[in-house]
Protein backbone atom coordinates (compact mmCIF):
# COMPACT_ATOMS: atom_id res chain seq x y z
CA UNK A 1 0.00 0.00 0.00
CA UNK A 2 1.29 3.45 -0.93
CA UNK A 3 0.87 5.16 2.44
CA UNK A 4 2.40 8.43 1.29
CA UNK A 5 0.18 8.51 -1.79
CA UNK A 6 -2.91 7.81 0.32
CA UNK A 7 -2.00 10.58 2.76
CA UNK A 8 -1.38 12.97 -0.13
CA UNK A 9 -4.79 12.08 -1.62
CA UNK A 10 -6.50 12.60 1.75
CA UNK A 11 -4.77 15.95 2.15
CA UNK A 12 -5.70 17.11 -1.36
CA UNK A 13 -9.37 16.20 -0.76
CA UNK A 14 -9.45 17.91 2.63
CA UNK A 15 -11.71 20.91 3.01
CA UNK A 16 -9.07 22.61 5.19
CA UNK A 17 -6.70 22.62 2.21
CA UNK A 18 -9.50 23.59 -0.18
CA UNK A 19 -10.13 26.82 1.73
CA UNK A 20 -6.66 27.93 0.58
CA UNK A 21 -6.04 26.14 -2.68
CA UNK A 22 -9.36 26.44 -4.54
CA UNK A 23 -10.61 29.54 -6.32
CA UNK A 24 -12.71 31.55 -3.90
CA UNK A 25 -12.24 28.96 -1.14
CA UNK A 26 -12.10 31.74 1.44
CA UNK A 27 -15.67 32.66 0.49
CA UNK A 28 -16.76 29.29 1.87
CA UNK A 29 -15.37 30.39 5.24
CA UNK A 30 -17.59 33.49 5.14
CA UNK A 31 -20.61 31.35 4.26
CA UNK A 32 -19.82 29.00 7.14
CA UNK A 33 -19.74 32.02 9.45
CA UNK A 34 -23.11 33.14 8.01
CA UNK A 35 -24.48 29.64 8.67
CA UNK A 36 -23.31 29.91 12.31
CA UNK A 37 -25.03 33.29 12.67
CA UNK A 38 -28.26 31.87 11.20
CA UNK A 39 -28.03 28.88 13.55
CA UNK A 40 -27.59 31.28 16.46
CA UNK A 41 -30.64 33.31 15.34
CA UNK A 42 -32.71 30.16 14.96
CA UNK A 43 -31.68 28.43 18.19
CA UNK A 44 -30.91 31.24 20.63
CA UNK A 45 -33.22 33.96 19.32
CA UNK A 46 -35.92 31.53 18.09
CA UNK A 47 -36.29 33.31 14.70
CA UNK A 48 -38.53 30.88 12.74
CA UNK A 49 -36.43 28.04 14.23
CA UNK A 50 -38.18 25.18 12.42
CA UNK A 51 -37.02 26.57 9.11
CA UNK A 52 -33.98 28.65 9.95
CA UNK A 53 -32.15 25.78 11.67
CA UNK A 54 -32.59 23.58 8.58
CA UNK A 55 -31.68 26.39 6.17
CA UNK A 56 -28.58 27.27 8.19
CA UNK A 57 -27.43 23.66 8.42
CA UNK A 58 -28.03 23.10 4.70
CA UNK A 59 -25.88 26.18 4.04
CA UNK A 60 -23.21 24.82 6.38
CA UNK A 61 -23.19 21.37 4.72
CA UNK A 62 -22.94 22.83 1.21
CA UNK A 63 -20.09 25.15 2.07
CA UNK A 64 -18.19 22.44 3.94
CA UNK A 65 -18.43 20.02 1.04
CA UNK A 66 -18.48 22.04 -2.17
CA UNK A 67 -15.48 23.94 -3.49
CA UNK A 68 -15.07 25.21 -7.04
CA UNK A 69 -13.35 22.46 -9.05
CA UNK A 70 -13.69 19.92 -6.20
CA UNK A 71 -17.25 18.71 -6.50
CA UNK A 72 -16.87 14.93 -6.25
CA UNK A 73 -17.74 14.78 -2.52
CA UNK A 74 -20.18 17.68 -2.56
CA UNK A 75 -23.69 17.28 -1.21
CA UNK A 76 -24.99 19.93 -3.61
CA UNK A 77 -23.69 20.71 -7.10
CA UNK A 78 -24.68 24.14 -8.44
CA UNK A 79 -23.17 23.37 -11.86
CA UNK A 80 -25.63 20.48 -12.34
CA UNK A 81 -28.55 22.83 -11.79
CA UNK A 82 -27.01 25.50 -14.03
CA UNK A 83 -26.88 22.92 -16.83
CA UNK A 84 -30.44 21.89 -15.96
CA UNK A 85 -31.62 25.47 -16.55
CA UNK A 86 -29.39 26.31 -19.52
CA UNK A 87 -31.45 26.04 -22.72
CA UNK A 88 -28.28 25.59 -24.79
CA UNK A 89 -27.01 22.72 -22.63
CA UNK A 90 -27.56 19.09 -23.72
CA UNK A 91 -28.74 18.49 -20.12
CA UNK A 92 -31.48 21.15 -20.23
CA UNK A 93 -34.31 19.98 -17.93
CA UNK A 94 -32.63 16.57 -17.57
CA UNK A 95 -33.33 15.13 -14.12
CA UNK A 96 -31.46 12.02 -15.29
CA UNK A 97 -28.23 13.99 -15.62
CA UNK A 98 -28.77 15.56 -12.19
CA UNK A 99 -29.47 12.22 -10.54
CA UNK A 100 -26.48 10.50 -12.17
CA UNK A 101 -24.03 12.84 -10.40
CA UNK A 102 -26.17 14.13 -7.52
CA UNK A 103 -25.18 14.52 -3.89
CA UNK A 104 -27.69 14.01 -1.09
CA UNK A 105 -28.86 17.63 -1.07
CA UNK A 106 -29.24 17.61 -4.88
CA UNK A 107 -31.77 14.81 -4.41
CA UNK A 108 -33.58 16.83 -1.74
CA UNK A 109 -33.53 19.88 -4.03
CA UNK A 110 -35.42 18.02 -6.77
CA UNK A 111 -38.51 18.37 -4.56
CA UNK A 112 -38.04 22.14 -4.44
CA UNK A 113 -37.31 22.40 -8.15
CA UNK A 114 -40.42 20.43 -9.03
CA UNK A 115 -42.53 22.59 -6.70
CA UNK A 116 -43.45 19.61 -4.52
CA UNK A 117 -42.34 20.81 -1.08
CA UNK A 118 -44.00 24.27 -1.12
CA UNK A 119 -47.24 22.67 -2.27
CA UNK A 120 -47.09 20.03 0.47
CA UNK A 121 -46.34 22.74 3.04
CA UNK A 122 -49.49 24.49 1.82
CA UNK A 123 -51.40 21.23 2.33
CA UNK A 124 -50.29 21.28 5.98
CA UNK A 125 -51.02 25.00 6.34
CA UNK A 126 -54.53 24.40 4.98
CA UNK A 127 -55.05 21.56 7.47
CA UNK A 128 -53.92 23.82 10.33
CA UNK A 129 -55.90 26.92 9.35
CA UNK A 130 -59.36 27.80 10.57
CA UNK A 131 -60.93 30.00 7.89
CA UNK A 132 -63.93 30.66 10.18
CA UNK A 133 -62.97 34.30 10.95
CA UNK A 134 -62.72 34.99 7.22
CA UNK A 135 -66.11 33.38 6.58
CA UNK A 136 -67.65 35.37 9.43
CA UNK A 137 -66.32 38.61 7.97
CA UNK A 138 -65.65 38.20 4.22
CA UNK A 139 -64.73 41.89 3.93
CA UNK A 140 -61.42 40.85 5.50
CA UNK A 141 -60.46 39.72 2.03
CA UNK A 142 -60.15 43.36 0.99
CA UNK A 143 -57.47 43.93 3.63
CA UNK A 144 -55.72 40.75 2.49
CA UNK A 145 -55.73 42.18 -1.03
CA UNK A 146 -54.52 45.65 -0.07
CA UNK A 147 -51.67 44.10 1.91
CA UNK A 148 -50.18 42.74 -1.33
CA UNK A 149 -49.09 46.31 -2.19
CA UNK A 150 -45.51 45.61 -1.12
CA UNK A 151 -45.21 42.73 -3.60
CA UNK A 152 -45.73 45.01 -6.56
CA UNK A 153 -43.85 48.04 -5.20
CA UNK A 154 -40.81 45.85 -4.40
CA UNK A 155 -41.08 44.34 -7.88
CA UNK A 156 -40.85 47.86 -9.32
CA UNK A 157 -37.95 48.67 -6.99
CA UNK A 158 -36.10 45.55 -8.14
CA UNK A 159 -36.55 46.52 -11.80
CA UNK A 160 -35.26 50.01 -10.99
CA UNK A 161 -32.18 48.43 -9.37
CA UNK A 162 -31.39 46.47 -12.53
CA UNK A 163 -32.89 43.04 -11.86
CA UNK A 164 -34.59 41.22 -14.73
CA UNK A 165 -38.39 40.83 -14.85
CA UNK A 166 -38.46 37.26 -13.43
CA UNK A 167 -35.89 38.18 -10.74
CA UNK A 168 -37.90 41.28 -9.79
CA UNK A 169 -41.08 39.19 -9.51
CA UNK A 170 -39.31 36.70 -7.22
CA UNK A 171 -37.95 39.50 -5.02
CA UNK A 172 -41.34 41.24 -4.89
CA UNK A 173 -43.12 38.16 -3.59
CA UNK A 174 -41.12 38.48 -0.33
CA UNK A 175 -43.74 41.15 0.44
CA UNK A 176 -46.38 38.43 0.47
CA UNK A 177 -44.78 37.26 3.75
CA UNK A 178 -45.38 33.68 2.81
CA UNK A 179 -42.28 31.48 2.74
CA UNK A 180 -43.58 28.56 0.64
CA UNK A 181 -45.06 30.94 -1.95
CA UNK A 182 -41.78 32.87 -2.18
CA UNK A 183 -39.81 29.63 -2.58
CA UNK A 184 -42.26 28.25 -5.13
CA UNK A 185 -42.20 31.36 -7.32
CA UNK A 186 -38.44 31.89 -7.04
CA UNK A 187 -37.71 28.28 -7.98
CA UNK A 188 -39.79 28.74 -11.10
CA UNK A 189 -38.57 32.21 -12.12
CA UNK A 190 -35.13 32.92 -10.62
CA UNK A 191 -33.68 29.82 -8.92
CA UNK A 192 -30.24 31.44 -8.68
CA UNK A 193 -31.73 33.85 -6.10
CA UNK A 194 -33.44 31.20 -3.98
CA UNK A 195 -31.02 31.36 -1.03
CA UNK A 196 -31.12 35.12 -0.38
CA UNK A 197 -34.87 35.35 -1.07
CA UNK A 198 -35.70 32.50 1.34
CA UNK A 199 -33.43 33.97 4.02
CA UNK A 200 -34.97 37.43 3.58
CA UNK A 201 -38.54 36.06 3.62
CA UNK A 202 -38.13 33.94 6.76
CA UNK A 203 -35.98 36.47 8.63
CA UNK A 204 -38.45 39.30 8.13
CA UNK A 205 -41.34 37.03 9.07
CA UNK A 206 -39.59 36.40 12.36
CA UNK A 207 -39.05 40.15 12.75
CA UNK A 208 -42.70 41.07 12.21
CA UNK A 209 -43.19 41.99 15.91
CA UNK A 210 -40.43 44.56 15.45
CA UNK A 211 -41.26 45.78 11.93
CA UNK A 212 -45.02 46.24 12.17
CA UNK A 213 -45.83 48.12 15.44
CA UNK A 214 -44.12 51.42 14.47
CA UNK A 215 -45.90 51.36 11.10
CA UNK A 216 -49.22 50.59 12.83
CA UNK A 217 -48.75 53.65 14.99
CA UNK A 218 -47.76 55.73 12.00
CA UNK A 219 -50.77 54.85 9.84
CA UNK A 220 -53.54 55.00 12.47
CA UNK A 221 -54.82 57.46 15.06
CA UNK A 222 -55.24 56.66 18.76
CA UNK A 223 -59.02 56.75 18.30
CA UNK A 224 -58.77 54.14 15.52
CA UNK A 225 -56.52 51.85 17.55
CA UNK A 226 -58.97 51.88 20.46
CA UNK A 227 -61.95 50.65 18.43
CA UNK A 228 -63.48 47.57 20.03
CA UNK A 229 -64.87 45.23 17.44
CA UNK A 230 -68.10 43.32 17.84
CA UNK A 231 -67.99 39.56 18.07
CA UNK A 232 -68.30 37.99 14.63
CA UNK A 233 -71.16 35.63 13.79
CA UNK A 234 -70.81 31.90 14.29
CA UNK A 235 -69.94 30.03 11.11
CA UNK A 236 -71.74 26.77 10.35
CA UNK A 237 -69.95 23.51 9.63
CA UNK A 238 -71.46 23.39 6.14
CA UNK A 239 -69.93 26.77 5.28
CA UNK A 240 -66.54 25.58 6.45
CA UNK A 241 -66.80 22.46 4.31
CA UNK A 242 -67.98 24.39 1.25
CA UNK A 243 -65.30 27.08 1.59
CA UNK A 244 -62.26 25.12 0.32
CA UNK A 245 -64.26 23.72 -2.57
CA UNK A 246 -65.55 27.16 -3.57
CA UNK A 247 -62.15 28.87 -3.22
CA UNK A 248 -60.32 26.18 -5.19
CA UNK A 249 -62.92 26.36 -7.95
CA UNK A 250 -62.99 30.16 -8.31
CA UNK A 251 -59.31 30.95 -7.78
CA UNK A 252 -57.95 28.16 -9.99
CA UNK A 253 -60.41 29.00 -12.76
CA UNK A 254 -59.35 32.66 -12.49
CA UNK A 255 -55.60 31.96 -12.40
CA UNK A 256 -54.67 28.38 -13.34
CA UNK A 257 -51.03 29.00 -12.37
CA UNK A 258 -52.12 29.15 -8.71
CA UNK A 259 -53.42 25.55 -8.88
CA UNK A 260 -50.54 23.78 -7.05
CA UNK A 261 -50.54 26.19 -4.09
CA UNK A 262 -54.23 27.04 -3.78
CA UNK A 263 -55.24 23.47 -4.65
CA UNK A 264 -53.08 21.99 -1.87
CA UNK A 265 -54.06 24.71 0.63
CA UNK A 266 -57.72 24.01 0.08
CA UNK A 267 -57.32 20.23 0.01
CA UNK A 268 -55.63 20.42 3.42
CA UNK A 269 -58.46 22.61 4.70
CA UNK A 270 -61.08 20.21 3.37
CA UNK A 271 -59.34 17.36 5.26
CA UNK A 272 -59.61 19.49 8.40
CA UNK A 273 -63.22 20.56 8.06
CA UNK A 274 -65.07 17.69 6.41
CA UNK A 275 -65.04 15.61 9.60
CA UNK A 276 -64.43 12.25 7.93
CA UNK A 277 -60.68 12.51 7.24
CA UNK A 278 -59.29 13.26 10.68
CA UNK A 279 -56.35 10.90 10.17
CA UNK A 280 -55.35 12.63 6.94
CA UNK A 281 -55.73 16.04 8.53
CA UNK A 282 -53.57 14.96 11.44
CA UNK A 283 -50.87 13.61 9.12
CA UNK A 284 -50.91 16.74 6.95
CA UNK A 285 -50.64 19.01 10.00
CA UNK A 286 -47.94 17.08 11.81
CA UNK A 287 -45.94 14.22 10.32
CA UNK A 288 -46.04 15.27 6.67
CA UNK A 289 -45.50 18.95 7.49
CA UNK A 290 -42.47 18.13 9.64
CA UNK A 291 -40.91 15.79 7.10
CA UNK A 292 -41.36 18.25 4.25
CA UNK A 293 -40.03 21.10 6.40
CA UNK A 294 -36.79 19.16 6.93
CA UNK A 295 -36.32 18.56 3.19
CA UNK A 296 -37.39 22.05 2.19
CA UNK A 297 -35.22 23.89 4.69
CA UNK A 298 -32.04 21.89 4.13
CA UNK A 299 -32.30 21.99 0.35
CA UNK A 300 -33.03 25.74 0.31
CA UNK A 301 -30.03 26.24 2.59
CA UNK A 302 -27.95 24.09 0.23
CA UNK A 303 -28.44 26.62 -2.58
CA UNK A 304 -26.48 29.18 -0.55
CA UNK A 305 -23.25 28.43 -2.36
CA UNK A 306 -20.57 31.05 -1.71
CA UNK A 307 -20.12 32.25 -5.29
CA UNK A 308 -23.89 32.71 -5.75
CA UNK A 309 -24.66 34.19 -2.33
CA UNK A 310 -21.78 36.60 -1.70
CA UNK A 311 -22.75 39.18 -4.28
CA UNK A 312 -24.09 42.73 -4.25
CA UNK A 313 -27.44 41.35 -5.37
CA UNK A 314 -27.92 39.63 -1.99
CA UNK A 315 -27.66 42.95 -0.16
CA UNK A 316 -30.13 44.52 -2.61
CA UNK A 317 -32.54 41.59 -2.07
CA UNK A 318 -32.32 41.90 1.72
CA UNK A 319 -33.09 45.64 1.50
CA UNK A 320 -35.87 45.20 -1.07
CA UNK A 321 -37.36 42.44 1.08
CA UNK A 322 -37.54 44.79 4.07
CA UNK A 323 -39.20 47.46 1.89
CA UNK A 324 -41.66 44.84 0.56
CA UNK A 325 -42.64 43.81 4.11
CA UNK A 326 -43.00 47.40 5.30
CA UNK A 327 -45.03 48.52 2.27
CA UNK A 328 -47.30 45.46 2.47
CA UNK A 329 -47.96 46.31 6.13
CA UNK A 330 -48.75 49.91 5.17
CA UNK A 331 -51.02 48.68 2.35
CA UNK A 332 -52.94 46.46 4.76
CA UNK A 333 -53.24 49.26 7.31
CA UNK A 334 -54.50 51.71 4.67
CA UNK A 335 -57.05 49.08 3.65
CA UNK A 336 -57.99 48.88 7.34
CA UNK A 337 -58.35 52.66 7.60
CA UNK A 338 -60.65 52.68 4.55
CA UNK A 339 -62.71 49.89 6.12
CA UNK A 340 -62.79 51.84 9.39
CA UNK A 341 -64.51 54.78 7.71
CA UNK A 342 -66.63 52.62 5.38
CA UNK A 343 -67.98 50.62 8.33
CA UNK A 344 -68.87 53.70 10.37
CA UNK A 345 -65.82 53.33 12.64
CA UNK A 346 -66.71 49.78 13.62
CA UNK A 347 -63.58 48.08 12.23
CA UNK A 348 -60.26 48.51 14.01
CA UNK A 349 -57.73 49.26 11.23
CA UNK A 350 -54.96 47.50 13.19
CA UNK A 351 -56.25 44.19 11.84
CA UNK A 352 -55.26 45.37 8.34
CA UNK A 353 -51.57 44.79 9.04
CA UNK A 354 -52.34 41.08 9.51
CA UNK A 355 -53.19 40.98 5.80
CA UNK A 356 -49.51 40.37 5.04
CA UNK A 357 -50.04 36.66 5.66
CA UNK A 358 -47.34 35.31 8.05
CA UNK A 359 -49.99 33.27 9.87
CA UNK A 360 -50.50 33.65 12.84
CA UNK A 361 -47.64 35.97 13.82
CA UNK A 362 -49.10 39.07 12.11
CA UNK A 363 -52.52 38.50 13.74
CA UNK A 364 -50.84 38.23 17.15
CA UNK A 365 -49.12 41.56 16.56
CA UNK A 366 -52.52 43.17 15.79
CA UNK A 367 -53.87 41.67 19.02
CA UNK A 368 -50.92 42.90 21.11
CA UNK A 369 -50.95 46.43 19.71
CA UNK A 370 -54.76 46.63 20.01
CA UNK A 371 -54.63 45.52 23.66
CA UNK A 372 -51.99 48.13 24.37
CA UNK A 373 -54.45 50.89 23.49
CA UNK A 374 -57.62 49.28 24.84
CA UNK A 375 -57.28 46.65 27.54
CA UNK A 376 -60.70 45.19 26.76
CA UNK A 377 -59.91 44.68 23.09
CA UNK A 378 -59.54 41.19 21.64
CA UNK A 379 -58.56 41.57 18.00
CA UNK A 380 -56.96 38.16 17.48
CA UNK A 381 -59.89 36.39 15.83
CA UNK A 382 -60.82 39.51 13.83
CA UNK A 383 -57.21 39.77 12.62
CA UNK A 384 -57.18 36.10 11.59
CA UNK A 385 -59.62 37.05 8.78
CA UNK A 386 -57.21 39.34 6.88
CA UNK A 387 -54.35 37.08 7.95
CA UNK A 388 -55.67 34.01 6.13
CA UNK A 389 -56.96 36.25 3.31
CA UNK A 390 -53.33 37.30 2.90
CA UNK A 391 -52.33 33.68 2.26
CA UNK A 392 -54.84 33.46 -0.59
CA UNK A 393 -53.89 36.97 -1.78
CA UNK A 394 -50.18 36.20 -1.95
CA UNK A 395 -50.90 32.94 -3.80
CA UNK A 396 -52.94 34.93 -6.36
CA UNK A 397 -50.14 37.52 -6.66
CA UNK A 398 -47.63 34.69 -7.19
CA UNK A 399 -49.92 33.07 -9.76
CA UNK A 400 -50.18 36.36 -11.65
CA UNK A 401 -46.41 36.89 -11.67
CA UNK A 402 -45.85 33.29 -12.72
CA UNK A 403 -48.27 33.57 -15.61
CA UNK A 404 -46.64 36.83 -16.77
CA UNK A 405 -42.96 35.87 -16.35
CA UNK A 406 -43.11 32.09 -16.37
CA UNK A 407 -43.25 32.03 -20.16
CA UNK B 1 -44.05 41.92 -27.83
CA UNK B 2 -42.59 43.27 -24.56
CA UNK B 3 -39.21 41.84 -23.51
CA UNK B 4 -40.08 40.41 -20.09
CA UNK B 5 -36.48 39.64 -19.16
CA UNK B 6 -35.15 43.16 -19.74
CA UNK B 7 -38.46 44.79 -18.93
CA UNK B 8 -38.58 48.59 -18.98
CA UNK B 9 -39.66 50.49 -15.88
CA UNK B 10 -42.81 51.72 -17.65
CA UNK B 11 -43.85 48.18 -18.60
CA UNK B 12 -43.00 46.98 -15.09
CA UNK B 13 -45.21 49.72 -13.61
CA UNK B 14 -48.09 48.64 -15.85
CA UNK B 15 -47.52 44.99 -14.89
CA UNK B 16 -47.48 45.89 -11.20
CA UNK B 17 -50.71 47.87 -11.50
CA UNK B 18 -52.39 45.07 -13.43
CA UNK B 19 -51.16 42.51 -10.89
CA UNK B 20 -52.54 44.49 -7.95
CA UNK B 21 -55.88 44.83 -9.74
CA UNK B 22 -55.98 41.08 -10.47
CA UNK B 23 -55.37 40.32 -6.77
CA UNK B 24 -58.22 42.67 -5.83
CA UNK B 25 -60.49 41.24 -8.51
CA UNK B 26 -59.82 37.67 -7.37
CA UNK B 27 -60.42 38.43 -3.70
CA UNK B 28 -63.48 40.64 -4.34
CA UNK B 29 -64.96 37.84 -6.43
CA UNK B 30 -64.28 35.46 -3.56
CA UNK B 31 -65.78 37.92 -1.08
CA UNK B 32 -69.01 38.13 -3.07
CA UNK B 33 -69.26 34.35 -3.31
CA UNK B 34 -68.61 33.91 0.43
CA UNK B 35 -71.17 36.62 1.27
CA UNK B 36 -73.82 34.92 -0.85
CA UNK B 37 -72.94 31.56 0.72
CA UNK B 38 -73.14 33.10 4.21
CA UNK B 39 -76.52 34.74 3.50
CA UNK B 40 -77.94 31.42 2.34
CA UNK B 41 -76.63 29.63 5.44
CA UNK B 42 -77.89 32.29 7.85
CA UNK B 43 -81.35 32.20 6.20
CA UNK B 44 -81.43 28.40 6.42
CA UNK B 45 -80.40 28.50 10.07
CA UNK B 46 -83.06 31.15 10.73
CA UNK B 47 -85.76 28.97 9.22
CA UNK B 48 -84.60 25.89 11.07
CA UNK B 49 -84.31 27.44 14.54
CA UNK B 50 -88.07 28.06 15.33
CA UNK B 51 -88.79 24.37 14.71
CA UNK B 52 -85.92 23.35 16.91
CA UNK B 53 -87.16 25.67 19.63
CA UNK B 54 -90.61 24.12 19.42
CA UNK B 55 -89.25 20.60 19.82
CA UNK B 56 -86.78 21.25 22.60
CA UNK B 57 -88.22 22.85 25.76
CA UNK B 58 -86.14 25.62 27.26
CA UNK B 59 -83.89 24.35 30.06
CA UNK B 60 -84.87 25.24 33.60
CA UNK B 61 -82.96 28.24 34.96
CA UNK B 62 -79.89 27.17 36.91
CA UNK B 63 -80.09 27.82 40.66
CA UNK B 64 -78.13 30.85 41.77
CA UNK B 65 -74.83 29.73 43.28
CA UNK B 66 -73.35 32.03 45.92
CA UNK B 67 -69.87 33.42 45.30
CA UNK B 68 -67.01 31.46 46.85
CA UNK B 69 -65.98 32.89 50.21
CA UNK B 70 -62.72 34.77 50.19
CA UNK B 71 -62.73 35.25 46.41
CA UNK B 72 -62.97 38.54 44.57
CA UNK B 73 -66.70 37.90 44.60
CA UNK B 74 -66.94 36.51 41.06
CA UNK B 75 -65.81 32.90 41.13
CA UNK B 76 -68.63 30.39 41.30
CA UNK B 77 -68.02 26.82 42.36
CA UNK B 78 -70.24 24.00 41.10
CA UNK B 79 -69.76 20.74 43.05
CA UNK B 80 -66.18 21.78 43.76
CA UNK B 81 -64.42 21.94 47.06
CA UNK B 82 -62.73 25.36 47.70
CA UNK B 83 -59.42 23.55 48.36
CA UNK B 84 -59.64 21.78 44.97
CA UNK B 85 -60.56 25.07 43.32
CA UNK B 86 -57.51 26.77 44.82
CA UNK B 87 -55.30 23.96 43.55
CA UNK B 88 -56.82 24.10 40.05
CA UNK B 89 -56.30 27.87 39.88
CA UNK B 90 -52.68 27.50 41.02
CA UNK B 91 -52.04 24.81 38.37
CA UNK B 92 -53.61 26.95 35.61
CA UNK B 93 -51.57 29.98 36.66
CA UNK B 94 -48.39 27.89 36.72
CA UNK B 95 -49.11 26.35 33.30
CA UNK B 96 -49.74 29.78 31.78
CA UNK B 97 -46.72 31.27 33.52
CA UNK B 98 -48.86 34.16 34.80
CA UNK B 99 -49.28 35.48 38.37
CA UNK B 100 -52.59 34.25 39.75
CA UNK B 101 -53.76 37.77 40.58
CA UNK B 102 -53.62 38.64 36.88
CA UNK B 103 -56.02 35.85 35.94
CA UNK B 104 -59.80 35.97 36.22
CA UNK B 105 -61.67 32.78 37.00
CA UNK B 106 -65.41 32.89 36.38
CA UNK B 107 -66.52 29.46 37.56
CA UNK B 108 -65.20 25.96 38.23
CA UNK B 109 -67.42 22.95 37.74
CA UNK B 110 -66.73 19.28 38.39
CA UNK B 111 -67.51 17.20 35.30
CA UNK B 112 -69.00 13.88 36.38
CA UNK B 113 -68.02 10.74 34.49
CA UNK B 114 -71.55 10.21 33.21
CA UNK B 115 -71.56 13.75 31.77
CA UNK B 116 -68.49 13.16 29.58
Amino acid sequence: MDILGTLQKLASESGFVAFITTEGGWKNLIMIAIAFVLLYLGIAKKFEPLLLCGIAFGCLLTNLSYFVGMGENALYHPELWEAFLDETSPFYHSYGHVMASAGLLDFFYIGVKAGIYPSLIFLGVGAMTDFGPLLANPKSLLMGASAQLGVFVAFLGAIALGFSGPEGASIGIIGGADGPTAIYLTTKLAPQLLGPIAIAAYSYMALIPLIQPPLMKLCTTKEMREVKMEQAREVSKTEKILFPIVVATFVILLLPSTAPLVGCLMLGNLFRECGVTDRLSDTAQNALMNIVTIFLATSVGATMVAQNFLTGDTIKIILLGLCAFAISTIGGLLGGVIMYYASGKKINPLIGSAGVSAVPMAARVSQDVGRKYNKTNFLLMHAMGPNVAGVIGSAIAAGFLLSVFGG
Amino acid sequence: MTDLINISFGDAALTALLGYLVVFFGLVLLMVVIMIMGKIMVNRAGKASPDAAAVEPAPAPAPEIPAAPGSAGELKLYDTDPRDAAMIMAIVADSLGKPINELRFISIKEVKEDEV
